[in-house]
């Protein structure tokens, strides 16, 4: 290899490095502000495999638009070209840096795998009654608590096709997700009926929530703000509907919130999925195919908006 | 399950094979012809692809606005359960089985698929199944509305009460459909593995060849697994049995791991046989030999014994324990160290080549652009972390389609404008086709592209409504998806015309090296008068040498005479 033909590659890797660094800082800004401590570190991950993807992406698809504009057979060129069939050095070169960088990402998304689960479960199976299900390994165990305090825990119950939760200490049910923020949360999801998916974007968190199974999920609110809390698991007519709003507010604002709510007494819930249901017709006169019936309203002591 | 000479078969044979070509009634009998099954395979599924097609638009017009308004809900759901299954069970499996059908007995120098008469079963189940299918749309309650995966309990819940139903229907076509691709991955595998011609050793097999028994190999290990799943689903909800029906005792996830232990690999089974394609037609098109030939062959096999250990990284949000995630997502990961050894080689083949940009080497290239995006999309799914975010959102929609759009069915097509003259015996129309691909390539990238932030954005896939943050992006999705349904008008034209009144193509028309690019075009009925010894590897271009022992004769007959 000639010093001029080391000089262009260091340029054009030069050149592709600056453009990948400048995608991964843009990368941020592709995703929903971060809003649980799990956020942040989701996104640097993302972050770093975007910049190493636009590098990647960039230098195969910059060669072969190079190739298809510059090296093209004349109109009247027959001739074939050079009859190169490998080059051993290359083959292991280019066998090499994938292997190294799948052992990187793989590391790194360990590493943030690792520190979400020290920040709570991402999943934990409860021993159904009688169900043999071996417990998985529980990452929480022995593990430092977040502000020292105990996690909050909520109850969510998930049926076709809306969201309620329980604040078991305070005796609360809503349909509207508030927490408390800076406190690690432990949800114990349920669900009535069909697969449900728990997820909230703004947090990048999701876990399937399984007929017949009891799972733990936790996770740390760290922003102030409404979010919006989806189905992320498909589950029939209305999947689309069955979303509710989240509320992280300051840990006093919470307590307040619980307690006015304890006081308030118990109406119909925010339910989407049965208002359009009902609206559309009911039963005889929907259009479109036969659906299951959504569930009533839950009796809720805050509705929400 | 040997070559045997025409000759030697000649009293069986009623039709004589000159003329036969020209009896297009052929292609609705049940042939045992490799090439009438193939082409029968291909059209059928290009049918079927444009019903699919046709649905999907639909949807995106439902999501042009963040309201369910165009159609119902219930609808909504039933086509995007439809449009998944008909797109991949009905158009990628069978359109690669008729290329495959097509291709592999002209490549390794065999006269026909080692069980003919199996091979024509394979494909008339094809329509059999197809038709079930739509014959679900006419059911009370309509087709099937769980999605393609079919998930119980959603799939259990059969609102009409009724015994017969869409989702009973969608069950019994896809058992179906898997026993068909069993029966054509025993005969393809059959059939490389032992019809080979003389001298055509595994290492002197062009890629597609390689590919595609490596793709049938993953039919073979894993269809029984979803079959099986399929049935024990269809007793669950028609004799009442309890497999999967949390309600009863049952097992949702088991399902999921029986539904993905084949339809992650599934993916390979599409993908691989469009690497043999890339494989094919970059040395064509640059005048190159494929770079790296016997790498780019056997890690085909890495990538199908990688492929049977990655599936539980589409339920990481499911009831998985944290060992498994680590343990999927690395396995996951490992897989871009072959098909990047691939995407290489294929740059290496094109790089200082004598490139010709006609309508298949420019899908081609596109096709594999997309498929390098898709890839690293692909690892940002793997990734645990950054997958519990993107999960079940457009995210995972748009890194799909540019796998299933961008690289499978752009592939596709520039196999079916590569082996068309060869297959009709009769050249395209490189204006339409460039055409096409300029349609096609804009069309998928507007259509898939803009999923990706909304996904990122959070907004879940199979949804008739969304909130209005993600009216930006699905506008442009919607107004790329009307144009891929434009795109194929030129194609539908070129293909139709350029066979009725195209003109005629020589046997050879890309000068490309390959046993099928030595017989006529069409191939007579027997494909070779005389099976061919191969003597080359399969890329030779640049070099100058014979292929075969019957063109190193030639030649040298040739050059005697000169002298």
């Amino acid at each position: 290899m000639n010093l001029r033909l080391i000089l262009k590659l260091a340029a054009v890797a030069g050149i592709l490095t600056a453009i990948s660094l400048w995608m991964g800082q843009v990368a941020y800004s592709w995703l929903p502000p971060p809003a649980s401590a799990e956020a942040v570190l989701v996104d640097g991950l993302f972050s770093l495999m975007t910049a190493i993807g636009t590098f990647i992406f960039c230098g195969v698809v910059g060669t072969v638009i190079y190739s298809a504009l510059f090296q093209r057979a004349g109109k009247y060129d027959e001739s074939d070209g050079p009859p190169i069939e490998g080059n051993l050095t290359l083959e292991v070169v280019w066998t090499a840096i994938p292997i190294v960088l799948v052992i990187w990402i793989a590391a790194a998304s360990y590493r943030v795998y690792d520190q979400m689960s020290i920040l709570g479960p991402m999943e934990h199976i409860h021993m159904g009654m009688g169900e043999a299900i071996a417990a998985p390994m529980d990452m929480a165990q022995g593990m430092p608590e977040t502000a020292g305090l105990e996690p909050e825990a909520i109850e969510v119950h998930a049926r076709q096709w809306v969201w309620e939760f329980y604040y078991p200490e305070a005796n609360v049910t809503s349909t509207e997700l508030h927490l408390p923020k800076d406190r690690r949360i432990k949800l114990a999801l349920t669900s009535e009926d069909v697969l449900h998916g728990f997820y909230i974007p703004a947090f990048r968190v999701k876990q399937d929530v399984i007929p017949g199974r009891d799972i733990d999920f936790e996770f740390t609110p760290i922003l102030e703000g409404k979010y919006r809390l989806r189905d992320s698991q498909y589950s029939g007519t209305y999947f689309a509907a069955m979303q509710a709003d989240v509320v992280v507010e300051s840990p006093d604002a919470y307590q307040q919130w619980l307690a006015t709510a304890a006081k308030s007494p118990l109406k119909p819930g925010l339910n989407p999925s049965y208002d359009e249901y009902q609206r559309t017709g009911g039963d005889d006169h929907r259009p479109g195919w036969k659906t299951v019936p959504p569930a009533p309203a839950p009796m809720v002591n805050y509705v929400g908006s | 399950m040997t070559n045997i000479s025409i000759d030697a078969l000649a009293p069986e044979r009623q039709e004589p094979s000159p003329g036969e070509p020209e009896n297009w009634w052929r292609f609705f009998t049940f042939s045992t012809d490799h090439k009438v099954i193939g082409i029968q395979y291909i059209v059928t599924a290009f049918v079927f692809f444009l019903i699919g097609g046709f649905l999907a638009m639909v949807m995106r017009g439902e999501l042009i606005t963040p309201e369910a308004d165009l159609v119902d809900r219930t609808v909504y759901n039933a086509l995007f359960t439809m449009h998944g299954t008909l797109m991949l069970f009905m158009w990628t499996f069978p359109v690669l089985n008729g290329l495959s059908n097509y291709l592999v007995p002209l490549q390794i120098g065999a006269r026909d698929m080692a069980f003919p008469r199996l091979n024509a079963v394979a494909f008339w189940l094809v329509p059999i199944f197809g038709v079930i299918l739509m014959a679900s749309f006419l059911v009370p309650g309509g087709p099937s509305q769980s999605g393609w995966w079919a998930y119980p309990p959603v799939s259990l819940q059969n609102p009409t009460g009724n015994l017969i139903n869409g989702q009973a229907l969608w069950l019994v076509a896809v058992a179906l459909s898997g026993v068909s691709s069993i029966m054509g991955a025993v005969n393809i595998v059959t059939t490389i593995v032992r019809m080979r011609a003389p001298g055509m050793t595994f290492f002197k097999m062009p890629v597609f060849c390689w590919t595609v028994m490596a793709a049938q190999i993953i039919q073979l290990f894993g269809l029984p697994a979803l079959t099986a799943g399929a049935v024990m689903l269809l007793f669950d909800l028609m004799v009442g049995t309890s497999f999967f029906d949390p309600a009863k005792g049952g097992d949702p996830v088991l399902y999921q791991h029986f539904f993905w232990f084949y339809s992650h690999p599934a993916v390979y089974v599409i993908m691989l046989p469009i690497f043999g394609v890339f494989s094919e037609l970059f040395p064509v098109y640059a005048r190159k030999p494929l770079f790296g030939y016997k790498v780019v062959a056997v890690s085909s096999f890495i990538i199908t014994g990688l492929s049977g250990i990655v599936w539980v990284h589409h339920m990481f949000a499911s009831g998985t324990p944290g060992w498994m995630r680590m343990l999927f997502m690395f396995t996951t990961m490992t897989i871009s160290v072959p098909t990047g050894i691939k995407v290489f080689a294929w740059v290496a083949t094109i790089w200082g080549g004598k490139l010709k940009l006609n309508t298949a080497m420019l899908f081609a290239l596109g096709g594999m652009t997309m498929f390098v995006f898709a890839g690293i999309t692909g690892i940002m799914l793997a990734s645990t972390p950054v997958d519990i975010h993107v999960n079940n959102t457009y995210f995972v929609v748009g890194h799909f389609h540019y796998v299933l759009y961008g690289s499978m069915t752009m592939g596709m097509f520039a196999a079916l404008y590569h082996w068309f003259p060869k297959m009709t015996g009769r050249m395209y129309y490189e204006g339409l086709g460039k055409l096409h691909f300029v349609l096609a390539f804009v069309g998928t990238n507007l259509n898939f592209l803009p999923m990706h932030p909304a996904g990122l954005m959070g907004m879940p896939r199979r949804v008739a409504s969304y909130d209005p943050e993600f009216a930006f992006w699905n506008v442009l999705a919607s107004l790329g998806g009307f144009l891929l349904g434009v795109s194929t008008l030129p194609f539908l034209l070129n293909m139709i015309s350029s066979w009725v009144q195209g003109e005629k193509a020589p046997a050879n028309p890309w000068r490309a090296i390959g046993l099928e690019w030595m017989v006529a075009s069409p191939p007579p009925h027997e494909n070779f008068d005389e099976i061919p010894t191969v003597i080359a590897e399969p890329y030779g271009y640049g070099k100058n040498e014979p292929l075969t022992a019957q063109q190193a004769a030639l030649q040298q007959l040739a050059s005697t005479e000169v002298a």
